[in-house]
């Protein structure tokens, strides 16, 4: 099996797969990073958002064999200990309720935010609806990704 | 043997306490049941096996409180409500509580379940007493160490005090209480003293989700482990002919292949070699009763408009009203099956070996599980330990075990570990649906008044239970009958997310709304008056409270501004009581593109005393959304025996910017609390229907709404 080297939150890391597997069963099932989810292997849900060079992109469409010179940040990457802003947000306002696909909206929001860092509120709820929630917590991530807008700002 | 009233707890066997080796303080409690009397604490905490009571608190020599929170844990809250309650009543600052996920207990429990929001309900006393109690043993063993009466002694906040000023910290006596007797009739504290109930307390969990710690069952792992894939029949009705495994047995990292059932397991080293090595099967079915929608609808048609059905409930004389009536209105309206759709799939861990079963995962009936992975490996079901994790979503589909008897039987045939982990395809199409269910309503009319009401459901499988016959309108129309029938298809059901209700009450509220509008009435005013008509506490079988019901309608149409509409925004009400819970709701809408957008929503909602306002309010907005999303865009059809859908392309969900902001107002109440999980849900879809009705002239009869707008669309621009 090939090996892959990759900087993953930080850290250069080697890792022996398959060249076709995707990135989000590297981080899951080889480095033990389980913060990011899988919800449909197909890009339609958002719940394995990681950010390749700052950008929010669907781990589970990602081939590894892609990415050696990718700078992979995932959840447990986005921060030292939970403090970045969006997080700080979505604790303030209790967002999750079962909480698995948080981390792929948590993730959508840094990247977002990124890129436009005084969003209105319509863009937020375009840039937030890749990401599904079958509990329909939007009300709340609506309000934490406008509220982490401000604390970055 | 000694006999046991109804209704006093046998504390003796309900509540025992341990001192802890290690130090501290250990209080087992039995949920619902007062149990047994030989049963023993455990000694250690290290070592707990959960085989004698089915809950735990655990008092530290400095005071920290560790609470092993029972039921399983789905998003409805509970891993942080329940806990809060044994708090109140211990009296410790919520701060100093560290909460835990408890295992299952097979021997003891009733009641180790989340479903049917019953979570909170049926455990509130049980809790409440626990607490109680505890601070009670604390506070004896102060007036013990101090030489006083223990009515000198107070406890608050983690802190006993006596009448002469003298103060011990929980800690300072937990050993001391631990060898105490467990007090009997131990005072709860009056609602209006309460500290942590009613005040927000953030999600327990918070902090691990938001920062992608091992949670769920998925990120559950064992050395050794491997990943099984399983390839089911693609349609209902189908059978495995043969197979051939060559190329899958070729793909890197697959370890065996092999046959159960109908099925075919793949196990690989990792999921990746997993999926791809049941990619490359090659099987052939065998086709046998291949059912269809269109099937589906002829039969169910067919069976309301038949006499076949069972009498659920008959009040008065329903034949006469109907005979004598001015007008009669008569309804059909349908409903699609569902699937669940839970963000993670359907998985499990299983290690069958010869010594012991272990299995891990998410799961909202560790018990019944247990007890059938028992039976399918002909051993005694306290062979089977059971580890809860937290579920990324339940809604009814993980109530049903069948992904963990798949897990064990995989276990147990391949020999090793392994966790089964379903794609999405087979999460939306292994089955265990909603049922499509379709109603027949009609009412008689005479002077003005309702004089009769006729319900017939014909549903896929099963029928409404027991309960719903005696929701509104029952006890509100003198001539009323609810009849129920079934078909009973190859394609498995099961309970979704409040069963029957979820659709029941879009039928029932939009039914309403178009008898409002024949009598030339107010909606919100017909409800109101139909509940005037309830003899309350004259027929124990109804369930609601029709002053309960009267209170969330006219905070509902208060607080969403019933009577006054903005240009460009329509209306509609709604209001159902289900689970215990009261709710009502006013949907806001404005035609945009030809086509509904709901604005707003605002809730009104009678669940007792609230527990946790920030989980609550969390519950019922979802709540709301979910019935929304459900109602406007959920499809899911039949052709030949296979589901038209199987991932989230071809099946919609509703996303962030398809919603609107849900307000939700509680009542304020001091009576014991009810479950939230599934109340808000069930009037929403009739609350949207209404608006629209408003807005289009159009009354929507089928969901999802946006098919049934799309094959009338002149209709609604006209």
């Amino acid at each position: 099996m090939p090996v892959y080297n990759l900087m993953v939150n930080g850290k250069s890391l080697s890792v022996e797969a398959e060249s076709d597997t995707p990135l989000l069963w590297v981080l899951r099932d080889e480095l033990n990073l389980v913060g990011t989810k899988f919800g449909c292997g197909i890009g339609q849900c958002g719940a394995c958002t990681v950010h390749i060079d700052g950008t929010a992109t669907r781990s589970c469409l990602l081939q590894i064999s892609s990415l050696e010179e990718a700078k992979i940040t995932t959840i447990e990457g986005l921060s030292e200990d939970g403090t970045h802003p969006v997080q700080v947000a979505w604790k303030e306002h209790d967002v999750p309720q079962c909480g698995y696909c948080q981390a792929g909206q948590i993730m959508t929001a840094a990247s977002f935010l990124n890129s436009n860092a005084a969003p209105s509120q319509s863009e937020i709820r375009d840039a937030m609806s890749g990401n599904l929630c079958r509990c329909a917590s939007y009300n709340r991530i609506e309000k934490a990704v406008a509220d982490a807008a401000e604390k970055i700002a | 043997m000694k006999k046991q009233t109804k209704t006093t707890f046998s504390r003796r066997g309900f509540i025992r306490t341990s001192a802890l080796a290690g130090g501290g303080m250990l209080i087992g409690f039995n949920f619902l049941t007062a149990c047994k009397d030989e049963v023993k604490p455990p000694v250690d905490i290290a070592n707990l096996n959960f085989n004698d009571f089915n809950a735990y608190i655990k008092i530290a020599d400095n005071g920290y409180v560790t609470i092993f929170s029972p039921n399983p844990e789905i998003g409805q809250g509970v891993k942080t409500s329940m806990p809060m309650i044994v708090a109140e009543e211990l009296d410790v600052p919520w701060e100093h509580v560290h909460v835990e996920q408890a295992g299952l207990d097979t021997d003891n429990y009733r009641g180790q379940v989340a479903g049917g929001s019953q979570s909170i309900r049926q455990n509130w006393d049980v809790l409440r007493q626990t607490g109680a109690t505890a601070k009670q043993m604390l506070v004896n063993a102060a007036a013990a160490k101090w030489q006083i009466d223990a009515s000198e002694v107070s406890a608050k906040n983690g802190i006993i005090t006596s009448k002469s000023g003298k103060t011990l910290g929980y800690g300072d006596v937990v050993k001391e209480a631990a060898a105490l007797e467990v007090p009997e009739n131990v005072p709860l504290k009056e609602p209006k003293h309460f500290k942590i109930i009613g005040n927000d307390a953030l999600n327990v969990d918070l902090d691990k989700i938001v920062t992608g710690k091992p949670l769920f069952g998925l990120d559950y792992k064992k050395d050794g482990m491997h990943i099984a894939s399983v390839m089911r029949p693609p349609s209902f009705g189908q059978t495995l002919k043969d197979f051939d495994d060559t190329e899958s047995r070729k793909i890197t990292g697959v370890t065996d292949v092999f046959q159960f059932g109908d099925k075919i397991a793949v196990l690989a080293k990792n999921t990746w070699s997993a999926v791809k090595g049941k990619k490359a099967l090659k099987a052939n079915w065998e086709d046998n009763a291949l059912e269809s929608t269109e099937k589906h609808d002829e039969l169910l048609l067919g069976l309301l408009n038949s006499s076949e059905g069972d009498v659920r409930r008959e009040d008065g004389d329903v034949d006469k009203a109907f005979a004598e009536a001015d007008q009669i209105i008569d309804r059909i309206y349908e409903s699609p099956f569902l699937p669940h759709n839970c963000m993670e799939p359907m998985n499990f861990y299983a290690d069958v070996t010869s010594e012991k079963v272990q299995l891990a995962g998410p799961i909202q009936t560790p018990e019944g599980t247990a007890n059938r992975v028992a039976n399918l490996l002909d051993l005694a079901p306290e062979e089977i330990e059971v580890e809860l994790t937290r579920m990324g979503g339940g809604f009814g589909r993980r109530l049903y075990g069948d992904f963990a008897l798949e897990a064990a039987e995989i276990s147990s045939k391949a020999g090793k570990p392994i966790k089964l982990v379903y794609s999405r395809e087979d999460d939306m199409n292994a089955g265990i649906f909603r049922p499509a269910i379709k109603y027949r309503i009609s009412a008689s009319l005479k002077d003005g008044k309702v004089t009769g009401y006729k319900l017939k459901e014909a549903a896929i499988n099963s029928n409404m239970y027991g309960l719903i016959p005696n929701f509104f309108p029952a006890g509100a129309i003198p001539n009323l009958k609810i009849e129920s029938a079934n078909y009973k298809s190859n394609i498995t059901t099961g309970a979704w997310r409040a069963p029957y209700t979820n659709f029941l009450a879009f039928a029932e509220q939009s039914f309403f709304d178009e008898v409002a509008e024949a009598l030339n009435q107010d909606a919100v005013q017909l409800r109101l008056d139909l509940l005037d008509n309830v003899d309350e506490g004259a027929d124990d079988r109804i369930q609601y409270s029709a002053s309960r019901m009267k209170e969330v309608i006219k905070l509902a149409a208060e607080k969403g501004d019933w009577n006054n509409t903005p240009d460009g925004i329509y209306k509609g009400f709604s209001a159902y009581y289900s689970h215990n819970t009261h709710v009502a709701e006013v949907a806001e809408i404005s035609i945009q593109n030809g086509m509904p957008k709901v604005e707003r929503v605002t809730a009104a909602v009678d669940c007792g005393i609230v527990i946790n306002p920030t989980g609550a309010n969390n519950q019922v907005v979802g709540g709301v959304l979910d019935g929304i999303g459900h109602a406007m865009y959920g499809d899911f059809t039949f052709e030949a025996g296979k589901p038209s859908a199987s991932n989230f392309d071809t099946y919609r969900l509703i996303r962030m910017n398809e919603t609107p902001k849900v307000a939700v107002h509680f009542i304020d109440s001091e009576i014991a609390p009810t479950g939230l999980g599934e109340p808000g849900l069930p009037p929403a879809g009739g609350a949207v229907a209404n608006a629209i009705k408003a807005a289009t002239g159009k009354r929507l009869l089928k969901q999802p709404f946006t098919k049934y707008l799309a094959e009338t669309e002149s209709e609604v621009k006209g």
